[in-house]
């Protein structure tokens, strides 16, 4: 089966996104409810069924059912690791495309700020095998294997950081709206080596929501409706570090959502317009480069160097500013990438927007790389 | 001249007999009971409780301060009077602070209010106490816990200032310093008759000489003690009439109450004082404070809330010595760290963890770590060869990790393969972290990772091979 054409996104909300102490998540929640209940033109009583993302933020559909005072209808929670939110999406969409429902809301959120946490601590539940990882110090051990592997170092990191920054300063809603430099970042202190801090994706609290329907019903909602061309789901081992063989150069959960999601729409990279990635460190931006397939392999490093990743450049990646800037709220992640692609290919991206953007790649990625999520979207 | 506006007392409802305490250590007991804060009180929440009685009817917004006093403030380090002034409703802008270390806290509090209360204003002094002897004393049957509230003003008052008096002197009997958990006080009669009994004189003739009255002339004296014997003595030859003049300290049924005692022995003064007593409060501690009041017409028409003698009366008394001990968290739960583990999980993945065995797949030959039920290379079904896995290998990636809490920072997570098949994943220790390079041989240890649910768990680490 697939879902190409079938389903339609016809409104899109995001509240803003950062240190939100003072805001719960039930503030944020209805804040990017409401935004695309408006987008979308409908009344909350219209939705005949939520989806919603969340690592560890909640634990039932109530998440959604309690703030927004939507009772009665079918909600399901959806955890894939930092995945969740596009595979609430996805969810949201195969329930469409299967004809069960008209007008569905997928809706992803994350409050990690208020229990004075940094990063999310530790995965697994055994006592001793795969003990205390970390999401950077996974992260850090592809980035070393990669650059013994092509002879560089963690100045190609940087740059990743840079160009994100520079994009989340046109981001209103982004959690930091501030240039760093070079050399700030190869001078800031080590998280996981060769991560340091200008190498992570900070710690942050927000929520992001998307009103999903019927491609044939969409445009008595709004005349520009935008399309779902693809979305393909890949899960490979969340122990890859006992993996023989595993290479960490790459990971194949995310070339095989695209390569599913490239099938799906009939589309190759180059009718990619734009590319939202999951950027959590600096090296996971250059893997997903290769793995989506926006250059070979080996050549991640230099497509960022080169500028061809950067607003204006052959296919630019995270004008949003990405989880690096724009921060990552773990379950809303995944749709926050669905409205910044939904803002270009309706126009609206303000400073960063991408000239004549028609077809966006959104990319959200789960565990230690181990589950990939790619869904394509386009205006026609 | 201002005075005392309303009153408010909190005695929480566990009470603890001191043959309960005598009999658990052996120790001659004290008689009576004392009073004993629940666990989930505090000398703040007995304060607030207390202060809620006080205010009454009255709007919170209008107070102009909020003081706290105790010895026994929940944080070494974060005012107490902000979390009162919060809970009452307090306007933003009322002053709050908390009077501290001393156990003249609670009637410095009051004379500080009398001091700076004007005009229309009204300040609420509170205090709460639940002061720890040390298990094993008798100094534990001493203390007893309560919060008292007075509310200070100038119009409309229940009882007038008609003087006060400060005697500051710096004196050792009774403290605790910044180490100690439980208070100590010199042994033998030193701070009863070099302290308490000389402070106390000098601040009752300091305030009744600035009054111009004479001992006899007071209707009610409400003099802290730390016991009732202790007061006979300081006020031997003072010219009180103990019977007649001196409210009785609650020794048998609360004990004393630190901070707060002071103000209690001054709200039960009032319970019963008639339009024209002469009041006198005094407080003990690095020194003495007094104040001497006349009551007015209004107390006639005061509302009392709860008295004292009622909240005396209500109580359950706890069964054992040892409730008392978990209520005051004397006896400490061990510590377990949030980590992962259970005995279940030791022994059923034994093998793997202790004898490091994994897996060799009969189909495809892939050695594993652990032994999964299905090859990870082939997806074989048929099970997997248990195999004993070789303690040297190379190190394939690896990072150091400075997030990880560690008492040896950093944590270096390392994947290593194993020479002769088989990868794992282990923390590298024993080495420097310059010295890690991808590629390098490394062999198996045997360590502690860490003692999550309070069990040692152990597993193997790498470290640089040595030759």
């Amino acid at each position: 089966m697939n879902i190409r054409d079938k389903v339609a996104v016809i409104g899109v909300g995001c509240s803003k996104f950062g240190e939100n102490y003072d805001m719960s998540a039930e503030d944020m929640i209805v804040a990017a409810a409401s935004e695309a209940y408006a987008d979308a033109r409908i009344e909350p009583s219209q939705i005949q069924a939520a989806w919603v993302g969340t690592l560890s933020s909640a634990m039932a559909g109530n998440a959604l059912a309690d703030p927004l005072k939507l009772f009665n209808i079918p909600i399901t929670r959806v955890e894939n690791y930092c995945a969740s939110g596009m595979d609430a999406f996805r969810n949201a969409c195969m329930a469409v495309a299967a004809g069960m429902y008209d007008v569905v809301l997928a809706l992803g959120f994350e409050k990690l700020r208020d229990s004075g946490q940094r990063g999310l601590g530790t995965f697994g539940t055994h006592p001793v095998i795969g003990y205390g990882t970390t999401a950077p110090s996974l992260f850090a051990m592809a980035a070393n294997r990669y650059f013994a592997t092509y002879g560089i170092d963690k100045r190609a990191l940087a740059k990743v950081a840079v160009k994100n920054h520079h994009n989340g300063t046109m981001s209103p809603k982004a959690h930091f709206q501030m240039e760093v430099t070079e050399e700030q970042v190869l001078s800031a202190p080590l998280i996981c080596s060769p991560l340091g801090l200008f190498d992570c994706c900070p710690t942050t609290d927000g929520a992001a929501a998307v009103i999903v329907c019927r491609a044939d019903i969409a445009k008595s909602f709004r005349p520009d409706p935008l399309l779902v061309k693809g979305i393909g789901l890949a899960v490979t081992s969340g122990e890859p570090y006992l993996k023989p063989g595993f290479a960490y150069t790459g990971f194949p959960a995310t070339a095989q959502a695209a390569q599913s999601a490239y099938e799906q729409a009939g589309m190759t990279v180059k009718d990619i317009d734009l590319v939202e990635c999951h950027d959590c460190f600096t090296i996971t931006e250059i893997l997903n480069y290769e793995d989506l397939g926006l250059c070979k392999k080996g050549e991640g490093w230099r497509y960022v160097e080169e500028g061809r990743a950067s607003i204006g450049g052959e296919i630019p990646v995270n004008p949003s500013g990405g989880l690096k800037s724009f921060g990552h709220p773990i379950g809303a992640t995944g749709i926050r990438m669905i409205y910044e692609v939904a803002q270009h290919l309706w126009n609206k991206a303000g400073a960063r927007q991408v000239k004549n953007a028609e077809v966006g790649l959104a990319h959200n990625l789960g565990g230690p790389g181990s589950i990939g999520c790619v869904t394509i979207l386009a205006s026609s | 001249m201002a005075g005392i506006v309303a009153y408010g007392t909190y005695i929480p409802t566990y009470r603890l007999p001191r043959d309960l305490m005598a009999k658990e250590w052996g120790l001659p007991s004290l008689g009576g009971e004392r009073t004993v804060a629940s666990f989930d009180e505090d000398s703040l929440t007995m304060a607030v409780n207390a202060s809620i009685d006080a205010l009454g009817n009255r709007d919170p917004r209008t107070l102009a301060g909020v003081f706290f006093a105790s010895t026994t403030s929940p944080y070494r380090e974060k005012q107490a009077a902000a979390t009162v002034a919060t809970v009452l409703d307090a306007n933003p802008a009322v002053r709050t602070m908390d009077f501290t270390d001393t156990l003249r806290a609670g009637t410095s509090a009051l004379l500080t209010a009398l001091d700076l209360v004007r005009g229309d204003q009204q300040i609420l002094v509170c205090a709460g106490d639940a002061r720890m002897g040390e298990p094993d004393s008798q100094q534990e049957q001493n203390y007893g816990d309560a919060g008292a509230a007075i509310v200070v003003g100038a119009d409309g008052v229940i009882a007038e200032a008609m003087g006060t008096y400060t005697l500051s002197q710096e004196f050792l009997g009774t403290w605790r310093t910044e180490e100690q958990d439980y208070l100590r006080s010199f042994p033998g009669a030193f701070e009863t008759k070099f302290g308490y009994n000389r402070f106390i004189a000098a601040a009752v003739q300091g305030v009744l000489q600035q009054c111009g009255l004479r001992p006899p002339d007071i209707t009610h004296a409400a003099i802290a003690a730390p016991s009732q014997r202790a007061l006979q003595a300081a006020l031997r030859g003072l010219g009180f009439d103990l019977k007649s003049q001196v409210q009785e300290t609650f020794w048998n049924t609360i004990g004393d109450a630190g901070t707060a005692q002071p103000l209690l022995l001054l709200a039960a003064v009032l319970e019963r004082a008639k339009p024209g007593d002469l009041v006198l409060v005094a407080g003990y501690g690095d020194g003495g404070d007094a104040a001497v009041f006349r009551v007015t017409d209004a107390i006639a028409g005061f509302p009392i809330v709860r008295s004292i003698y009622s909240q005396i009366e209500v109580k359950r008394t706890l069964p054992s010595y040892g409730k008392y001990a978990r209520f005051r968290k004397l006896l400490r739960k061990e510590y377990t760290t949030t980590d992962t583990s259970t005995p279940v999980v030791l022994l059923r993945d034994q093998k793997e963890i202790l004898s490091l065995h994994g897996g060799k797949c009969p189909q495809c030959g892939t050695v594993q770590f652990p032994l999964h039920r299905i090859c990870i290379e082939c997806g074989y079904r048929g099970g997997l060869e248990e195999v004993k896995l070789p303690r040297t290998g190379k190190l394939f990636t690896f990072t150091h990790d400075y997030l990880t809490e560690t008492p040896d920072p950093p944590t270096t997570h390392a994947v290593v393969d194993l020479d002769g098949g088989g990868r794992v994943y282990v923390q590298l220790t024993d080495c420097e972290p310059e010295q890690v390079e991808i590629g390098m041989p490394v062999e198996l240890t045997f360590r502690k990772y860490h003692e999550g649910a309070g069990i040692k768990n152990y597993f193997w680490k790498a470290r640089p091979l040595r030759k």
